[in-house]
């Protein structure tokens, strides 16, 4: 028999007892349903966290930092080898060494660490707050989606972008800072004495000295962000202001740092204590890591923190899968009960077609095509059914989330390859489940079936 | 349609024994019959119940098999085909019709008719048009859309000889045909049987226990006592 006609007959058999098809296909929607509920649920989980966070930047940056010089220490860490790195080891993260990391390959940005404590004055109110400076690759943070007004025009524009929070201690209505102009007063780093006791002796720390001043700058409001970017990996989610990183360097501003800093910091060269590289992609991270570390830094990433989170969802959706697995292998006991059912019920029918000439074969492929279909059917229906409930789940997290004073968020993410997946799986499974009716069917004794009234 | 020469054999059976074993007893359906039909031939086959009347029927027919013996048809025997290749001469080499019709209630006459055309895997325009010519040869033209239980018995035994004819089989089983009709359609039915062999020159193997409808119709007789040979009237 043509698969069309085989098809077009299975078809017509199973509308036949509409009731008890609908009521299987209907248990293999359900159990479809759970499968891709949980599913969902555990793909958007992961991606909320996993992709939400890498475009942070917070997984695809290394943090760099000159190796400590506390040599005793470090040579009981490290004996072999040594005497070669000694002198790498006081190696310092000036902008040599800057030059040289932004010539990595796969390197987008490389850019200092700055975050500094600032007074800012918008009309009669002041605050004091930390500022971040924010390099130009830190837009793609989602942190910029839902943001009022714009990004800096320029990496040194004289412009800031207040969050949200601190926005409200500023001003009522948050919305009426943009495009007005605040006030940073800060504390600026400044060489003394260079001139006289250093000159044309660059780096020559010992020599110089410094002041503390006292700086004001207005700068004007480009936009307002509910949640924070990132803008390098120490004091992350402390920042009430940002400012592009060209102007944060210009200012020259005594950091939260250390005193060490300041301390080799001389008026000519700048020597960084962290700088952060942002790679193309967290992939790129480790090769980097291993190239700045030959180089004579130290570094840090998240990639372990990242694989360590990966594991966790795997494991997440295995079990998910698992419970969702439960509720469809109920369902194929469905398929089986009805198809075996339908045995009982058509064996005359099965034996006249066989009489007619229909093959084993052929009856064994009908009633593959009946429970094939039901699959097909129930896949598709339980698809849209795990949709809903996961998008009711939704729903019902984003009131939660909305009562603890949190922004909404997409917990559940139904991919295409779920949508196909889950159908292609309710096939298969009840593919499985009709092998024994089928073979049973086919199997059938024609004279038996006919004299059978 | 397959055509045999005229006067070859169509059918021939040789030895054909069928046993049951049911328990400790072995039932003795068909006991060693050989007959042989020529093609064209129309065959009553007649005989008490349980006499092996209808197993024998259904060994020819292919829905059985035998213990031992052959069945050659048209050369070929019957008893060393594969499943497949049975199905296949199901398909194409005979049409059969039952006692109780069989059709399939739940479907039309068109589907029930076009159901071995189906299983012959025959093109979907063709199929259609022998659907229309073999119901209207048997005078069910008009019904195509009705189902088996909104037609009389006669009409539903019609349908029944319609579904034997649509693949245009050279051998017609039929299996008591008038068991479940009046005298009157049984008439009927037995003269469209009539009107198949002598037309269409199909070779027509009929079980009965009715002798005065197989004397009328049926150009020789074979009666089977205990599953074997009790006497053929051999070929008119």
């Amino acid at each position: 028999m043509k698969t069309r006609d085989m098809l077009e007959l299975a078809g017509r058999n199973l509308r036949e007892s509409k009731l008890r098809n609908s009521l299987t296909t209907l248990g293999i929607g359900v159990g479809i349903a759970s499968l891709v509920a949980l599913l969902a649920l555990g793909v958007g989980l992961q991606e909320l966290a996993s992709n939400r966070l890498a475009r942070s930047g917070l997984f695809d940056t290394v943090a760099v930092f000159s190796r400590p010089e506390f040599r005793g220490f470090r040579s009981s860490e490290r004996r072999e080898g040594e005497n070669t790195n000694e002198s790498r080891d006081l190696r310092p993260l000036d902008e040599a060494a800057r030059h040289e990391i932004e010539k990595l390959p796969n390197v987008v940005e490389v850019f200092p660490e700055i975050r500094f404590t600032s007074e800012v004055r918008y009309g009669e109110k002041s605050q004091f707050t930390f500022v971040g400076g924010l390099a130009p690759s830190a837009r793609a943070s989602d942190a910029f989606e839902k943001m009022q007004g714009s990004f800096f025009t320029s990496p040194d524009a004289e412009e800031v972008i207040v969050q949200m929070q601190f926005a409200k201690t500023l001003a009522e209505k948050p919305e009426t800072l943009l495009g007005q102009e605040v006030t940073l007063r800060y504390a600026e780093r400044q060489a003394m004495g260079a001139a006289g006791a250093g000159a044309g002796e660059p780096g020559d720390s010992e020599a110089a000295s410094f002041s503390v001043v006292r700086r004001e700058r207005k700068v004007r409001v480009a936009g307002i962000i509910e949640s924070e970017p990132f803008a390098g990996m120490r004091g992350f989610g402390r920042g009430g202001i940002f400012i592009p990183i060209g102007l944060a360097e210009k200012l020259r501003p005594v950091g939260m740092s250390s005193v060490r800093e300041l301390m080799r910091t001389s008026g000519n060269t700048t020597t960084y204590q962290t700088l952060m590289v942002r790679m193309s992609s967290p992939t790129q991270v480790q090769a980097a890591e291993k190239a700045i570390e030959k180089m004579g830094f130290s570094t840090f990433s998240m990639m372990e923190a990242m694989r360590s989170l990966r594991r966790f969802f795997a494991v997440l959706d295995l079990f998910l899968g698992i419970f969702g697995s439960l509720a469809l292998a109920v369902a194929s006991l469905g398929i089986i009960n009805t198809l075996v059912m339908a045995i009982l019920e058509r064996r005359r029918e099965i034996g006249i077609m066989k009489a007619l000439g229909a093959s084993d074969r052929d009856v064994r492929r009908l009633f593959f095509a009946e429970a094939g279909t039901m699959g097909f059917l129930g896949g598709v229906l339980g698809v849209v059914m795990g949709w809903a409930i996961g998008k009711a789940i939704n729903f019902g997290a984003n009131i939660w989330l909305a009562r603890q004073e949190l922004p909404p968020e997409k917990i559940w993410s139904v991919p295409w390859w779920l949508v196909a997946g889950a159908i292609g799986f309710a096939v298969a499974v009840s593919l499985v489940a009709g092998l024994y009716p089928a073979s049973r069917a086919a199997k059938l004794d024609p004279v038996q079936a006919l004299r059978y009234e | 349609m397959a055509t045999t020469e005229a006067n070859g054999v169509a059918i021939r059976t040789e030895e054909v024994r069928r046993h049951y074993v049911m328990g400790t007893s072995t039932i003795r359906a068909v006991d060693g019959v050989t007959v042989e039909v020529r093609a064209g031939e129309f065959v009553a086959l007649l005989g008490s119940s349980g006499s092996g009347k209808s197993t024998m029927l259904n060994l020819i027919a292919g829905l059985d098999r035998p213990t031992t013996g052959a069945i050659r048809v048209q050369g070929r025997d019957l008893a060393q085909m594969e499943s497949e290749e049975l199905a296949r001469y199901r398909r194409h080499t005979v049409g059969m019709v039952f006692q109780s019709f069989n059709l399939i209630p739940t479907m039309t006459l068109e589907e029930n008719v076009e159901l071995p055309a189906r299983f012959a895997e025959v093109e979907r325009g063709e199929r259609l048009e022998r659907v229309r010519a073999s119901l209207e040869r048997v005078g069910l033209g008009a019904r195509l859309e009705h189902r088996p239980s909104e037609l009389s018995g006669g009409e539903q035994q019609r349908a029944a000889l319609a579904r034997a004819l649509v693949n245009r089989p050279s051998i017609l089983l039929a299996d008591e045909p008038t068991g479940n009709l009046d005298s009157k359609t049984g008439t009927e039915i037995l003269n469209l049987i009539r009107e198949f062999n002598e037309s269409l020159g199909m070779t027509v193997v009929m079980v009965t226990h009715e002798r005065v409808l197989a004397e009328q119709y049926a150009g020789r007789m074979i009666f089977l006592s205990d599953g074997k040979l009790a006497s053929d009237g051999g070929p008119r």
